[in-house]
C-alpha cells in the first residue's frame, strides 16, 4: 500500500515538473528570439487586425515584398480578427504588460501610440531610421507629428484613411434635383427635400456606439475649423464652450434626419442604405469605398459619389495605421529592415490599392489607385491634416470610451447641456 | 435485497480497515485541482478585488490604493445605473417567463400523450445552442425592419422590439429614468426561447418523482385534478423551482453573449448589462480598476442568489 501511493505522489509531482518544464520551453521559443546560436534568424511576427478581405491580401501583398528584399528573415503573420481591433488591443496589451512583445504591431498614429505605449515607455524611437531612408521630407509634417512625442519619432506610417467623407447615392439625388450639400444650410435644405419625397436623407447605423461618434467628429471639425477642432485636444478649447454646444445642436438636428432603426445596424447597413437607394446620403471613413465597391459591386462617380462633409472642404481627418519598434527585442534591426520596406514607394504601392487606402508617402505611384485614391491623395497634399477621434488618434482610448457613452446617451435624450457637460468632465483626464 | 444489504456492509467493514491509507489517497488525487482551483478561481477573485481598489485605469498599471473610488464613481455614473435596472428587470422577467413556461409545458406534456419524447426533445433543442447563436438569430427575427415585422405588416402593428428606446412605467431615479426598458422585452424573448427547454426537464423530472399513489390517494379523497395540482403536486415541486431560480439567476445576471450578440449596449444603454459595460471599460478604455469593481459586484450579487442557497443544502445534507 505504503508503495503505491509514493507511485502516484512522484507521478503527480513528474507531471507538475513537466507542466512547469514545457511552459519554460515555449517561453523561450516565443520570447527568446534572437538568443539561438545556432546563427538562425528568429521569426518576425507581424501583429495587425488586418484578416478582412481586401486588407489581409494588402497584408500578404506586403510579406511578400519583405521576404523577396530579405529571404534570410522568416516573417509570421501574426493577424488577431475582430472588429476594429478590440481583440487584438486586447492580446496586445497582455502581451506588452508580460514583456512578450511582438517584432512590430499595427496602431493608430496620434494618441493610441503617443498616450499608451510610448508613455508607457514600451517603445523604441526610430529616428535614426528616419534619416537613414530620408523620410522626414517623404511624410506630410502633420503625420509625423502624429507618430511623434518629444520630438522623436516611434513608429512608421503606412496608409491614410479619410474620416470627413459624406457619401451619396448619385441616382438620388439625381432625380430629386438635389445637388451634394457643402454646406450645413445646404445639408438640411437637401434633407427637407428628400425627406419631404419620402427619402430618408441621412443613414446612420450605431448599433456600435463609435459609428455617431464618427458623425460628431465631422460636424465638430465642420462648425468649428481645423484650428479650433485641434485646440479641444490639447485642452485650449473646453468641451462646455459655446461653439462646441453649437456643434452639439447641428449633430442633433442632423439625428432627426436619420432611419429610425439606426440602432439596429452597423456601418455596413447603413452603407448598404445608400447604396441600393433607400437613404441619399452617410457619413463614414472611406474604408466604405471597399464596401461599395468589393461586397455592393457598385462603380464610384457612376451609383456612388462623394465629397467632404459639410463645412470640411480642405480639411483632412486622417486615420493612419502605423507600425513601431517595442523595446526589448533581440533583433530590433531586422524588425526596422521590415519597417524600411512598409515605408517605402513600393510597400506601400503593393500594400494600399488592395486595401483601398491611400498611401501615407507623398511621392506614391497615383496610377495604381482608382479614381477615388488619386483625388483624396491630391486633397492629402494640399488639405489641413486634423487628427480623428473616434478612431483613437485625437485622444486616449479611455477619454473615447467616455465619448461613445456620452454620444450614445445623447443620441437617445438630445439633451446638449447633459451632453457637453459629460464631454467636459471626461477631457479632465486628457491632462 | 438482503444479500445486497450484506455486501454493502462487508464491503463498509474492510473500508474502515483501509481507512487511513484511503483517505491519504483521496487527499492526494484532490491535491491537484484543489491547488489549480484555489489559484486560479480563489485567486484571482481575490486578486481582482484588489485592483478594485487601486487607481489602475490606464495601460500602464498604477496599484497605488485608491479605496472606494471606483465604486463610487459606478454607482454614480448613468450607464452603471442603467445596468443595474436592466439587470434587475432582465432578471425577473427571464426567470418569472422560464418558470412560468417551463411549468405548464412540463404539465401538459405530463398527460401521458402520445410523442411525448418528440415534443421534450423539440422543446429541449434550443438549450444545445450557444447563446451566440440565439442572440444573432433573434437579432435578425426581431430586426425592426427586416424581420417579424414584415409579417407583422399585415396587420398594421410595427414594434420596434430592441431598438425600443422607451422606458415603460418610468420614473426618474438618480440619473435613469427607473423602470422596464420595453427593449428588453425582445431580448428576454430570446433568452426565454433558449432556456424554457432546461426548466421543462427539471420540472418533468420532477412531476415524475411524485409517485402515482399520491394522486390516487388524492383522487380518492375527492379532489379535483385542479385540486391536485395545487395542493399536492406543486408542493412537492418547490424544490425544483429552488434549483430552477438558482441555475437562471446566475445564468442571468452574468449574462454577455446574448445581449453582446443581438444588440450590444443599446441606444442610451437601453439594454445594457455589467457583463458588456465590463469588457468594453476594460479592453476597450482600459479603465482595469472600473472593470474589476464591475466584476465584484456581479459577484456579489450573483452570491446574493447562491450563498443562502449552499447554505440551505448544507443543512439539508446534515
Amino acid at each position: 500500500m505504503q508503495k503505491r501511493v509514493w507511485v502516484i505522489f512522484t507521478m503527480i509531482f513528474a507531471l507538475i515538473l513537466s507542466a512547469c518544464g514545457s511552459s519554460d520551453t515555449a517561453d523561450e521559443n516565443a520570447g527568446g528570439s534572437g538568443s539561438s546560436d545556432s546563427g538562425e534568424k528568429a521569426t518576425l511576427d507581424i501583429f495587425s487586425w488586418w484578416t478582412g478581405a481586401g486588407e489581409e491580401d494588402g497584408l500578404k501583398a506586403l510579406l511578400a515584398l519583405f521576404k523577396e528584399k530579405h529571404p534570410d528573415i522568416p516573417v509570421e503573420n501574426a493577424a488577431v480578427a475582430g472588429g476594429a481591433g478590440t481583440n487584438a488591443k486586447a492580446v496586445l496589451a497582455s502581451r506588452m504588460q508580460g514583456n512578450d512583445p511582438p517584432a512590430t504591431f499595427q496602431v493608430h498614429g496620434g494618441s493610441e501610440l503617443n498616450d499608451s505605449w510610448v508613455a508607457a515607455d514600451k517603445m523604441e524611437p526610430l529616428n535614426d531610421l528616419y534619416e537613414q531612408e530620408s523620410w522626414n521630407d517623404k511624410f506630410p509634417e502633420e503625420l509625423i507629428e502624429l507618430v511623434s512625442k518629444d520630438g522623436n519619432m516611434y513608429s512608421v506610417p503606412v496608409n491614410i484613411h479619410r474620416a470627413n467623407v459624406l457619401w451619396y447615392n448619385k441616382k438620388v439625388l439625381d432625380e430629386n434635383g438635389v445637388a451634394p450639400p457643402t454646406t450645413f444650410d445646404e445639408f438640411f435644405a437637401a434633407a427637407d427635400a428628400l425627406k419631404e419625397k419620402g427619402i430618408t436623407p441621412l443613414a446612420l447605423g450605431d448599433k456600435e456606439p463609435w459609428a455617431a461618434t464618427h458623425l460628431f467628429e465631422t460636424v465638430l471639425l465642420g462648425e468649428l475649423g481645423a484650428e479650433e477642432y485641434n485646440k479641444l485636444w490639447t485642452g485650449d478649447l473646453a468641451f462646455d464652450d459655446a461653439k462646441v454646444k453649437a456643434a452639439a445642436e447641428t449633430f442633433k438636428k442632423m439625428l432627426s434626419y436619420v432611419n429610425e432603426d439606426h440602432s439596429s445596424r452597423n456601418w455596413q447597413d447603413a452603407s448598404q442604405l445608400v447604396g441600393n437607394g433607400e437613404a441619399a446620403m452617410n457619413v463614414m471613413g472611406d474604408w466604405a469605398k471597399g464596401y461599395f465597391v468589393n461586397d455592393l459591386k457598385l462603380a464610384v462617380n457612376e451609383d456612388f459619389g462623394y465629397l467632404p462633409t459639410p463645412g470640411t472642404e480642405g480639411m483632412f481627418g486622417v486615420i493612419t495605421d502605423t507600425f513601431g519598434l517595442p523595446k526589448g527585442l533581440d533583433n530590433g534591426e531586422d524588425v526596422k529592415k521590415f519597417l524600411s520596406v512598409l515605408g517605402s514607394v513600393e510597400g506601400q504601392d503593393a500594400f494600399n490599392p488592395l486595401k483601398g487606402s491611400i498611401p501615407a508617402r507623398i511621392d506614391a505611384d497615383v496610377s495604381k489607385y482608382d479614381q477615388y485614391g488619386k483625388d483624396t491623395m491630391e486633397d492629402f497634399k494640399s488639405a489641413t491634416l486634423v487628427p480623428s477621434l473616434a478612431h483613437g488618434s485625437a485622444a486616449p482610448e479611455g477619454f473615447l470610451t467616455k465619448v461613445n457613452q456620452a454620444v450614445n446617451i445623447f443620441v437617445t435624450q438630445g439633451d446638449v447641456e447633459q451632453f457637453t457637460g459629460a464631454l467636459q468632465s471626461a477631457a479632465a483626464e486628457l491632462k | 435485497m438482503e444479500a445486497a444489504r450484506t455486501e454493502q456492509s462487508a464491503a463498509g467493514k474492510s473500508s474502515v480497515k483501509r481507512g487511513s491509507s484511503d483517505r491519504w489517497m483521496a487527499l492526494l488525487f484532490l491535491l491537484p485541482s484543489f491547488l489549480l482551483i484555489v489559484i486560479f478561481v480563489y485567486g484571482f477573485i481575490g486578486w481582482t478585488g484588489y485592483v478594485s481598489l487601486t487607481n489602475w485605469n490606464s495601460l500602464v498599471p498604477d496599484m497605488s490604493f485608491a479605496g472606494l473610488k471606483n465604486y463610487v464613481f459606478l454607482f454614480s455614473d448613468f450607464r452603471f445605473q442603467a445596468d443595474l435596472r436592466n439587470t434587475l428587470f432582465f432578471t425577473i422577467l427571464f426567470i418569472g417567463l422560464v418558470i412560468l413556461l417551463g411549468l405548464s409545458l412540463a404539465i401538459l406534456l405530463d398527460q401521458k400523450i402520445k410523442g411525448e419524447s418528440i415534443f421534450r426533445n423539440i422543446f429541449f433543442f434550443p438549450m444545445a445552442l450557444s447563446f451566440v447563436v440565439t442572440g444573432v438569430v433573434w437579432q435578425w427575427i426581431l430586426n425592426p425592419s427586416t424581420g417579424v415585422n414584415l409579417f407583422l405588416q399585415t396587420f398594421g402593428i410595427q414594434p420596434k422590439w430592441y431598438t425600443d428606446t422607451n422606458i415603460l412605467a418610468g420614473f426618474q431615479w438618480g440619473q435613469i429614468e427607473f423602470g422596464l426598458p420595453a427593449a428588453l422585452i425582445a431580448v428576454g424573448l430570446a433568452a426565454v426561447w433558449q432556456m424554457t427547454g432546461f426548466s421543462l426537464a427539471m420540472y418533468i423530472a420532477g412531476l415524475r418523482a411524485i409517485p402515482d399513489e399520491t394522486r390516487e390517494a388524492a383522487r380518492m379523497d375527492g379532489a379535483t385534478e385542479f385540486q391536485i395540482y395545487r395542493h399536492v403536486i406543486l408542493p412537492q415541486l418547490h424544490p425544483i423551482t429552488v434549483s430552477v431560480i438558482i441555475i437562471m439567476a446566475h445564468i442571468s445576471l452574468k449574462i454577455f453573449d446574448l445581449i453582446y450578440s443581438m444588440t450590444g449596449p443599446g441606444a442610451n444603454f437601453v439594454t445594457d448589462v455589467p457583463g458588456v459595460y465590463m469588457f468594453e471599460t476594460t479592453f476597450r478604455g482600459n479603465y482595469y480598476a472600473n472593470g474589476a469593481a464591475i466584476a465584484i459586484v456581479m459577484l456579489l450579487s450573483v452570491a446574493v442568489f447562491m450563498v443562502p442557497y449552499l447554505i440551505n443544502s448544507r443543512k439539508g445534507a446534515s
